[in-house]
């Protein structure tokens, strides 16, 4: 066989240049693994991050051994959610079995993560196994933070929903709202921002408002916002609220009220607590103030930009690994970020996270100017929706004139917005939407049959 | 001298077309999945947003352009080409013409 000295050339240069550029990207011990060994890569949670991360992991580099750590047996949408509190669709409609994701993975692990050593590189399940890891990707979602809220113990849980997790919380909840009479009060709140899905809750007021007035229409809904002021689509919602559910006139369905934090809940006397007041629903729907996952904690990774601890985790906007524990990457709500905590946001940053793993498991360099963008779709459950979206670009740390040095920071970008205005298009946009992010979360092969009304 | 000079520019003439052919390529990849979540894996769309698998390369272009300019009427397309490059529009259009 001839040898061809250019290819060898070619071949080592490729060799050494793969080995300076991981050196350059800092990430010794996970680079281009000696012997042949796979890297391993541990997801916890097969939410929108989770699953995403790990079916293209295994799409862009076969060789990354993937495990995936779940509890759920099924994955349950949160978006759509507030339709099937509407009666628009039901919970099987936004519910999906996992098998094309354990379909592709090389370990699927039905349990729950209870510890984490990120020096010796290993998780703990409840149910007793370890699992070492090269690097760990936690895709938890959030924590809700119940004993912030005084009186939403473990008893009062079992009446009040948030419903902000979905699934039979969000099947308890329909119940509730089915069983409540015409002329019933339905309090719901809003957490303080940042929380999970800037739109959701005045979505969830609409969509409730929908099924009352074709259900209950003498009933009402006080929306009891931790915020000044409706924290998403504002002008979108307003116009919504009053084309559809009499917002500003006398008769309106829904009572909007800023500044009111709930400090308590009273299941007894089906009562919340706001600094101002005591309110009265027939059914009350409390979501408690969130912050990243548990696992985030319990792999000490809530750290904000200065190391401290907070309430979500830094990360390194081209990897998504943590700022401060090396190989640890946190993606989807649990992040620290300037992305709105979206579905949207966490399949598209789990692939960018997805794909800076490749790279740097082969010694190459991520991207260095990554693009990611959001996109919220909310329904009036009227047949309407709209939208705000951004696409966001990657901004390298900026020594300024005066010396001071600007931190990475991903930048939105000009043309960004929302609709101008509600419209049934935009409806069958969203449906599109969802369809099209639930297939590429979870794997859904192309004639899947979804149930889901759009 | 001269062999040494020789051989030290293939090395760097070689790495920098490894390195810049694989970083281009994982971009593009990349770029174009961030499209998924409304157009579908691969660009294949499950509902009312179109595909984009299989989409002529300069119809593509011609298109994110006209969305960047406003001469063609978008819900969100507007927002999102506003976002990019025309050398991130090729790049894309490249990936997505090659999805059967
Ligand atoms: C009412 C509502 C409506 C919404 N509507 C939209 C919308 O229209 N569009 C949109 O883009 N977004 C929407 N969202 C937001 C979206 O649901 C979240 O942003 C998204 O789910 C975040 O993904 P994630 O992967 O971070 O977390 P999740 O999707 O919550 O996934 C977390 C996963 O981690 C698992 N997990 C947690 N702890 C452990 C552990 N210890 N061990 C193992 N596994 C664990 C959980 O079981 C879960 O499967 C909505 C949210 C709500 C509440
Ligand atoms: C939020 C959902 C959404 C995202 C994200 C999105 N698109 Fe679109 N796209 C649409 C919709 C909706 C249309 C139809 C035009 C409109 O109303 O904006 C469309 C139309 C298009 C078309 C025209 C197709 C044709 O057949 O003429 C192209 C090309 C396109 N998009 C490219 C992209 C690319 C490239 C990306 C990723 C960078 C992207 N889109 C991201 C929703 C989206």
């Amino acid at each position: 066989m001839a040898f061809d000295r250019r290819e060898f050339l070619k071949v080592s240069a490729g060799v050494a240049g793969a080995a300076s550029l991981g050196t350059l990207t800092g990430c010794a011990g996970t680079g281009p693994s000696a012997g042949g060994a796979r890297p391993k890569v541990v997801i916890v949670g097969a939410g929108f991050g989770g699953a995403t991360c790990a079916r293209y992991l295994k799409l862009w580099e076969p060789k990354i051994e993937v495990t995936v750590i779940e509890p759920n047996d099924v994955f349950t949408s949160c978006p759509f959610s507030n339709t099937v509190l509407a009666g628009i669709n039901n919970m099987q409609d936004i519910t999906f079995g996992y098998d094309n994701v354990k379909k592709v993975v090389d370990k699927w692990v039905k349990d729950t993560v209870t510890g984490i050593d990120t020096a010796g590189r290993t998780v703990k399940t409840a149910g007793g196994a370890t699992f070492a890891y090269d690097r760990l990707v936690l895709a938890g979602g959030i924590e809700l933070m119940f004993s912030a809220v005084q009186g939403y113990d473990a008893e009062a849980q079992k009446s009040v929903m948030h419903a902000w997790k979905a699934g039979p919380q969000t099947a308890t909840l329909r119940k509730q709202l089915e069983a409540m009479p015409d002329g019933g009060v339905f309090v719901m709140s809003v957490p303080r921002a940042p929380y999970r899905c800037p739109p959701g809750p005045y979505e969830r007021a609409c969509t409730v408002a929908s099924y009352f007035k074709k259900a209950k229409p003498k009933s009402k809904i006080i929306v009891l916002d931790g915020n000044e002021d409706i924290a998403s689509k504002k002008g979108l919602f307003l116009a919504a609220w009053k084309k559809h559910f009499g917002y500003g006139t006398p008769d309106s369905m829904i009572d909007y009220r800023p500044n009111n934090m709930p400090r308590a809940v009273d299941p007894k006397k089906m009562m919340v607590g706001t600094e101002f007041d005591d309110v009265k629903g027939d059914v009350i729907n409390v979501v408690p103030p969130m912050r990243a996952a548990e696992v985030c904690g319990m792999a000490g990774v809530r750290l904000g930009l200065d190391g401290k601890e907070g309430p979500w985790c830094a990360i390194d906007f081209r990897t998504f690994e943590s700022l401060h524990v090396k190989n640890v990457h946190i993606l989807g709500d649990s992040t620290l970020t300037n992305f709105p905590k979206s579905g949207s946001v966490a399949n598209n940053t789990a692939k960018m996270a997805a794909s800076a793993i490749v790279e740097m498991v082969n010694g190459r360099e991520p991207d260095a100017a990554p693009v990611v963008t959001n996109t919220c779709y909310s329904a009036t459950g009227m047949g309407t929706a709209f939208h705000v979206a951004t696409v966001f670009r990657y901004q390298a740390a900026k020594k300024e004139a005066d010396g001071k040095v600007t931190p990475p920071a991903m930048i939105a970008q000009k043309g960004g917005g929302v609709s101008k205005e509600e419209s049934e298009l935009e409806f069958a946009y969203m449906d599109a939407w969802a369809k099209n992010v639930w297939a590429d979360t979870l794997g859904l092969p192309e004639n899947f049959n979804f149930t889901v009304k759009g | 001298m001269k062999k040494t000079l020789a051989l030290t520019l293939l090395f760097a003439g070689t790495l920098g077309a490894v390195a810049v052919a694989q970083a281009t390529d994982a971009r593009a990849r990349f770029m174009a999945a961030n499209c998924a979540y409304c157009h579908g894996p691969d660009g294949k769309s499950r509902g009312a947003i179109p595909s984009l698998a299989g989409l002529e390369k300069g119809y593509f272009v011609q298109q994110m352009k006209e969305f960047r300019d406003g001469k063609r009427d978008a819900t969100v397309m507007q927002k999102h080409a506003m976002g990019y490059t025309d050398a991130e529009y090729e790049a894309m259009a490249a990936w997505f013409a090659a999805i059967k």
